[in-house]
């Protein structure tokens, strides 16, 4: 692996009994998991080029034991990982040699749906869909829909705040979750936000959110429900020019209309769809946009008519609107698959994640093509058109001598393209350890001080999920110092956005 | 207390100036843009009042990507104005507390309607202010100017400063530049209207609307004591209580909608439609905190369940007491005479133990000054903000006593 990860700390392996002997304590029979055959299912997450066998797993099941885990661990100085069901894509829950996994998986009830006032109580380890799939008999749902929401949990998507083809229209999962239940790494419980929907005080419930697992461990989530729309309509849009599908996709937000999905695939990955799951995707065009409208049947109508008639004036070579439930779902199989699809072409594949101004999208194409050709990497786009979100999946062989590395190269120079053209390093896979070394390129020293703070008043020990998000986690008090130290140092010329 | 000195920075450069002057000569700084929301919560205790009003003027603003970057200090006004040129909106529909402290509507900032965390009626739809607010540049309370988020509409990158910033009131950084997420104007609007339900039968029927695919952007209930000064004259007449339930979108969807939302209506009580002009007039009013607009009882501001918020105004024995309900329950809108505590002890209790909290938007000084105007937490959390507040602004210069806290045994 090509990341540096914190020293591992001597006197915490040396200690290994000791903390297994105490966790098992605490979490009696099948809970603690020490075997090195039984641990490997735990060395990484869904960023599989990154591996590390953890000191110790431990699967806690209720809220207070995870209190006394902490809590012996804070006063023990041990570290603490916390893991969901390991579907993150940028390293979020990768282990660290000298810490504790703490795995969330059995905390997998549904709590209380509580239909009159539109919310539903779950643990975190519930699966994304099973929130849909508790509400779903009296017509609700949870909106967020990560690709990976078959398996990726709740807590896991509280912590990357996660979003989904559908987070346009209706919001990632900071806009739909109302209150958590949260330990700290002091073993402290506290309760933020509820089922009403402002919360008091400091917004500390907005900052949980999308926090990496860095500030505490989710024990309960309160999230929002919505009644399904009456009626949902997909079009499957072909263009001969990213130009022309660019246009169209700016042509549509300037007519008023916010549709449910609006998703863009590129040549390489329209074929590499098509040639896994059959959809019907048409192979003469350069992009493929697949524009999906919600809401009451006369609404969806409406809306059908006037995103076809834009599509046909930005010179749409193909343009077909799904008449059925089951042809919509045939237009959204192929994107659906697109990672798998192109996993199918390449032995290995590296998935990026930057969002950029919309308006840059032809000339990120056109450098990402100069930059493929250089690194001799092949790249399939997938982008959420949308919300300007852009999935570049670099297409590479592991088992050829310096290709990852090369692959890393690559996904750098994306991510640092991104940042050039206004857009930022993560849309919604979070920064991990993947894009950690990256963060300076959008924030300067005083920038990161300013974050790191907000970390040293949840976990002052720095002990949650160590070696993520930040390049360099300044102890609290030399963090002092250096807030004295930037103080005194003019910024004539702060970085801009 | 002596009058603060007036600041009146020009840029971000001027704020760490007076920020760093004001610290060290242990002074403190009332943070404000136009001052509308000064009777809000407690009484700033300052040396010196920082007007960030000459902050002003929008920066970029790309219709297409659906996001505006402003200077902190732009009127909330010119920016709506600006929007609706080009057919676009605030989801969040910020409200305008001006007019509760009789000062003139129209003077709020952009900075502090999300310092704030202002919203309005379609809360319940597009979320708050929190929700749309992407990236921002402030200087700390440690005198630093710093940035967070981004200028486009899907960022996880690092910690989400700008929920924190929302809602702070000013306390943690004061915001220079920000950059918020807007929305195409909804093209029309209708309101079907509900007559005569008592207080937990609204709740009822805007919870039942609200679970319905009708998309509601807008679930509010006025009893009849406040709707005589509703600006729609057969509303205002009618001398019955009135349940509001609002659809916005395209004129097509709006047409059915209504039709659905009137048949599931119907069962609860007789229903009219109120069309595109006077849905505007009646939901300025239910966002601004109309009936409560130029008297002078104390104001609270309660966020619950939406269920529960009937029960907090029954617990409140008051024959002089008034109020409303927005987002489908779930905010009240509660005047009680100012005197005494103004009923601070009974609505904590109230809220507290229905799992809410309430906030004083509006009280004479003194009673400001003696119960204190933001709810008292959990120790945890209480402890927890606190030591957010000490990284941020470790010697307390900016806005202290704002988000003062309630003093009521709990």
């Amino acid at each position: 692996m090509s990341l540096r990860m914190p020293e591992p700390d001597r006197a915490t392996l040396a200690r290994r009994a000791q903390i297994i002997a105490a966790l098992s304590a605490i979490v009696p029979g099948e809970g603690v998991i020490a075997e090195p055959d039984a641990l490997r299912a735990y060395e990484s997450d869904g960023l599989t080029a990154y591996r590390q066998m953890p000191l110790v797993v431990v699967l806690p099941e209720t809220t207070d034991q995870v209190a006394r885990i902490l809590r012996w661990c804070c006063a023990n100085s041990v570290k603490i990982v916390p893991r969901g069901s390991g579907t993150s894509l940028s390293g979020g829950a990768l282990p660290l040699e000298d810490a504790v996994l703490l795995g969330m998986s059995r905390f997998n009830r549904v709590l209380e749906v509580d239909y009159a006032n539109r919310v539903a109580v779950v643990q975190p380890g519930v699966t994304n869909l099973a929130v849909t799939e508790a509400v779903r008999e009296r017509g609700f749902y949870y909106a967020p829909d990560p690709s990976s929401q078959i398996a990726c949990s709740i807590g896991g998507n509280v912590a990357e705040n996660s979003g989904g083809v559908h987070c346009l229209k209706y919001g990632l999962t900071t806009n739909n979750v109302l209150g958590v239940e949260l330990v700290l790494m002091s073993g402290e419980v506290v309760r933020l936000g509820g089922k009403g929907l402002d919360s008091a005080g400091y917004d500390l419930l907005g900052v949980v959110v999308g926090s990496e697992g860095m500030l505490g461990v989710v024990t309960e989530v309160t999230v929002r429900i919505l009644p399904e729309p009456a009626t949902a309509r997909a079009l499957l849009i072909g263009f001969s020019s990213v130009e022309d599908a660019g246009r169209c996709v700016g042509a549509v937000i300037a007519a008023g209309i916010i549709p449910a999905g609006m998703e863009m695939m590129d040549k390489l990955a329209i074929h590499a769809a098509e040639a896994f799951v059959g959809a019907g995707y048409p192979l003469d065009v350069e992009v493929l946009l697949i524009v999906e409208l919600d809401g009451p049947q006369a609404e969806c109508e409406h809306l059908i008519e006037a995103v076809s008639a834009i599509a046909r004036r930005c010179n749409a070579a193909t343009l077909s609107a799904s008449q059925n439930e089951e042809q919509r779902l045939a237009f959204w199989a192929g994107r659906k698959a697109a990672f798998p699809a192109v996993g199918r072409i390449s032995p290995d594949y590296y998935c990026m994640d930057g969002t950029i101004p919309r308006r840059a999208l032809p000339e990120v194409l056109a450098r990402l093509r100069e930059l493929s050709a250089s690194y001799h990497l092949r790249v399939a786009n997938v982008f959420h058109a949308g919300d300007g979100n852009l999935h570049p999946l670099i297409l590479y062989d592991a088992n050829k001598p310096g290709e990852l590395e090369q692959a890393e190269a690559f996904g750098a120079d994306i991510l640092r393209l991104c940042v050039k053209v206004g857009g930022v390093l993560t849309g919604e896979h979070g920064v991990g350890v993947e894009k950690r070394d990256l963060m300076p390129e959008m924030f300067n020293p005083v920038d990161l001080a300013h974050q790191e703070s907000l970390k040293c008043a949840f976990d002052p020990g720095l002990l949650l999920n160590p070696g993520k998000v930040f390049p360099t986690l300044h102890r609290c008090a030399e963090l002092g110092r250096m807030h004295v130290h930037a103080g005194r140092t003019p910024f004539p010329d702060l970085e801009r956005f | 207390m002596e009058t603060p000195t007036l600041i009146e920075p020009r840029d971000a450069h001027d704020v760490v100036d007076a920020i760093r002057d004001v610290a060290r000569s242990h002074g403190a700084l009332q943070v404000c843009g136009a001052g509308s929301k000064d009777g809000v919560g407690g009484v700033v205790q300052a040396t010196h009042r920082l007007d960030l009003t000459a902050l002003r003027g929008v920066i970029d603003y790309a219709p297409s990507e659906l996001v505006i970057t402003a200077r902190a200090g732009t009127a909330l006004e010119e920016i709506e104005t600006l929007l609706a040129s080009e057919d676009q909106m605030l989801a969040f529909e910020p409200m305008d507390y001006g007019p509760l402290s009789g000062a003139a509507p129209g003077r709020a900032t952009l900075g502090g309607v999300l310092a704030a965390n202002t919203s309005g009626p379609r809360r319940i739809a597009s979320g708050a202010a929190r929700d749309h607010f992407l990236g921002f540049e402030a200087v700390s309370g440690r005198g630093e100017s710093f940035k967070a988020g981004g200028r486009v509409v899907k960022n996880v990158t690092g910690y989400d400063l700008p929920k924190l910033m929302c809602g702070s009131w000013g306390t943690l950084a004061v915001l220079t530049e920000v950059t918020i997420k807007v929305v195409p104007r909804a093209r029309t609007a209708a309101t079907v209207l509900i007559a005569g339900l008592a207080d937990p039968d609204a709740a009822a029927a805007m919870s039942r609307a609200t679970g319905s695919s009708a998309v509601i952007t807008g679930a509010a209930h006025l009893p009849a004591r406040v709707t005589q000064s509703i600006p729609v004259p057969k509303l205002a007449s009618a001398g019955t209580s009135v349940t509001a339930l609002r659809l916005e979108g395209f004129g097509p969807s709006v047409a059915a909608r209504i039709e659905s939302l009137r048949l599931l209506c119907s069962q609860f009580g007789p229903v009219a439609v109120a069309d595109d002009d006077d849905t505007r007039a009646l939901w300025r009013f239910v966002r601004d905190a109309g009936p409560f607009a130029g008297d002078d009882r104390a104001l609270w501001r309660i966020s619950v369940a939406p269920m529960d918020g009937w029960k907090v105004a029954a617990d409140v024995q008051d024959a002089a007491a008034d109020w409303f309900f927005d987002w489908a329950g779930g905010l009240v809108w509660l005047a009680v005479p100012a005197g005494g505590d103004a009923c601070a002890s009974v609505i904590h209790q109230s809220a507290s133990r229905l799992g809410g909290h309430a906030t004083l938007v509006r009280a004479p000084v003194p009673v400001r000054n003696a119960v204190g105007g933001f709810p008292r937490q959990a120790a945890g959390v209480a402890a927890l903000c606190q030591r957010v507040k000490s990284m941020f602004d470790p010697d307390g210069i900016l806005n202290p006593g704002r988000m003062a806290i309630a003093q009521h045994p709990s």
